[in-house]
């Protein structure tokens, strides 16, 4: 596998006048100097399901903090959906889910899926008016929470204050999801049923997203694709195609078909 | 209504339950209390100690209901010093600990002489106060809201500063402007350190207020311990004690209820 510019393309049903949700070409960020990211080239399409994976510290939040605007580029180009990444966030075209959910604790869960709505006010006007909002009530129903609305963060089990920062993170319809390690701090019963509820919710709604895990089985189970990201500094090690049908069941993580995949993608994070 | 009904009398348990638990805590430090009373009191009655150098507890009790009308007349200048100087401290603290929080510049500037003034002890400051604003009600306002001030700066900017960096990104991503941030988010996260620095002004302005008047004044709980010791008059001074500490327990308690209604969530970045 040659370390230089590997061009990527997630799905390839390409060609339409849309443009790809993320297009990255020879992206670097440095921090202080140090070279953090690498010559990131890589397009996401539309629709697309993509999980990173890599060694500790080797900029898989960078790379996501790098497409939601927190971390500014230093080389290279990024857009997306054709936008400037700044623009992008003007427009709410992506959301981000942390491994924190990240709520406010005094507010409801319902109050919390609504504050995107009343923060950002300013810029709402850049946003197309013909995405609606969704409801926050429909919301924390597409998550598995109808009937605890009223709930406060602390009255909620970790598992649940997750899905509420999902809930929050799809309210003004994103077309792209940014999901750094969400599921990282929840025990594997916990993490099995929201990584089947967060395919529901992709298979529903059609939306983009870019998860990040540390997990091998929750990358394959999760993604059409896994980039592998090397450290020191972070570069694309490798593309790889899952290549496993949806819709995707827990049990298939026993099957031959998936134990090589992970013992294909073990043996390529070790050698990162 | 048979559901109204079972509520009700769950309820009811519910509070007996409360009540017992309440008093199960609280026969040991009762008995405690009761049982220091009986030693002082027998220990003054066995060796005969002169009432001027220490009272009988009984001897104090009686002060207190016999003077009640004197007492009471001392304790509201001092209650309403108290308060005064408590509201002006604490909204000066906050509004400062909101300008350091939004402008580090002015952080840099001022907070060596927060500190500096801090350091003065409030006994020594007290009769400079006096001097400036002379005898009447606005120095001990100051003293009250002077040490008042320092712990609720300190707490109310690291409360300010509690929000969590994924919290800050996720503003970002939202696209909030700082006010909208501070509204929404960093005032509300301050309020439980709010809350633990005004508890401790709550008591700590009543002494605030009684070093005032011990300065100068001529009126007020201070002036009459004052006046008590001067005078020999110890069960009077015992009474004055008792009912300056009694002020510090209601604005101790009033500002315990309003974090009860105000907090009602868990925080989860208190270290």
């Amino acid at each position: 596998m040659s370390k230089g510019r590997i061009s990527s393309r997630i799905t390839d049903n390409a060609g339409g006048a849309e443009p790809p949700a993320v297009v990255m070409k020879g992206a670097c960020v440095r921090f202080g100097g140090q070279l953090a990211l690498e010559d990131i080239s890589l397009t996401v399409d539309e629709g697309a399901f993509i999980t990173i994976l890599g060694p500790s510290g080797c900029g898989k939040s960078t790379l996501l903090r790098l497409v939601s605007d927190l971390v500014p580029i230093d080389d290279g180009e990024i857009t997306i959906f054709g936008n400037e990444v700044e623009t992008a966030r003007l427009k709410r075209e992506f959301s981000f889910v942390f491994q924190d959910a990240t709520l406010l604790p005094w507010r409801s869960a319902i109050d919390n899926v609504r504050l995107p709505l009343e923060i950002g006010v300013k810029h709402a006007h850049k946003r197309p008016k013909a995405v609606s909002n969704l409801s926050p009530e429909d919301l924390l129903d597409l998550v598995g929470l109808k009937g605890r609305e009223n709930a406060l963060p602390h009255e909620l089990s970790g598992g649940m204050r997750q899905r509420v920062a999902i809930a929050r993170a799809l309210i003004c319809k994103p077309r792209l999801l940014l999901m750094d390690e969400p599921f990282g701090a929840l025990d594997e019963i916990t993490r099995d049923h929201l990584n089947e509820q967060i395919l529901r919710i992709w298979k529903e709604t059609g939306i983009t997203i870019m998860f990040v895990t540390h997990s091998i089985p929750e990358a394959i189970f999760l993604g059409q694709k896994v980039l592998m990201l090397e450290s020191d500094p972070g570069r694309v090690r490798e593309l790889v195609d899952v290549g496993l049908p949806y819709p995707r069941e827990l049990p298939m993580r026993e099957t031959p078909e998936f134990n090589k995949i992970s013992r294909y993608l073990r043996n390529l994070l070790e050698t990162c | 209504m048979n559901i109204d009904k079972n509520d009700t009398s769950s309820k009811v348990t519910k509070n007996n339950l409360v009540i017992a638990i309440i008093f199960a805590n609280s026969w040991l430090p009762i008995l405690t209390v009761v049982m220091i009373f009986v030693i002082w009191e027998s220990v003054i009655l066995i060796f005969g100690v002169p009432e001027y150098i220490a009272p009988t507890p009984s001897a104090v009790l009686e002060t207190l209901v016999e003077e009640r009308t004197l007492l009471f007349h001392n304790f509201l200048p001092t209650f309403f010093e108290s308060v005064a100087g408590f509201v002006v401290g604490n909204l000066f603290a906050v509004v400062l600990a909101i300008a350091f929080v939004h402008n580090k510049m002015f952080e840099k500037a001022f907070f060596p002489i927060a500190v500096f003034v801090n350091t003065i002890p409030i006994l020594a400051i007290a009769p400079i106060l006096v001097l400036i604003f002379g005898n009447g009600i606005s120095a001990k306002v100051i003293i009250a809201a002077l040490i008042c001030f320092f712990p609720t700066l300190v707490n109310m900017v690291r409360g300010l500063e509690s929000v969590s960096p994924e919290m800050i990104e996720l503003g970002r991503i939202l696209s909030a402007t700082k006010s909208e941030f501070f509204w929404k988010i960093r005032i509300q996260s301050s309020l439980p350190f709010l809350f633990s620095a005004l508890k401790i002004a709550s008591t700590t302005c009543v002494v605030g207020a009684i070093v005032g008047e011990w300065i100068g004044a001529d009126v007020g709980l201070g002036s009459l311990i004052i006046e008590a010791t001067y005078n020999f008059r110890s069960p009077l001074l015992y009474a004055t004690v008792i009912v300056s500490s009694g002020l510090a327990v209601i604005l101790f308690v009033s500002v315990t209820i309003a974090e009860r209604l105000i907090v009602r969530w868990k925080p989860e970045h208190i270290s």
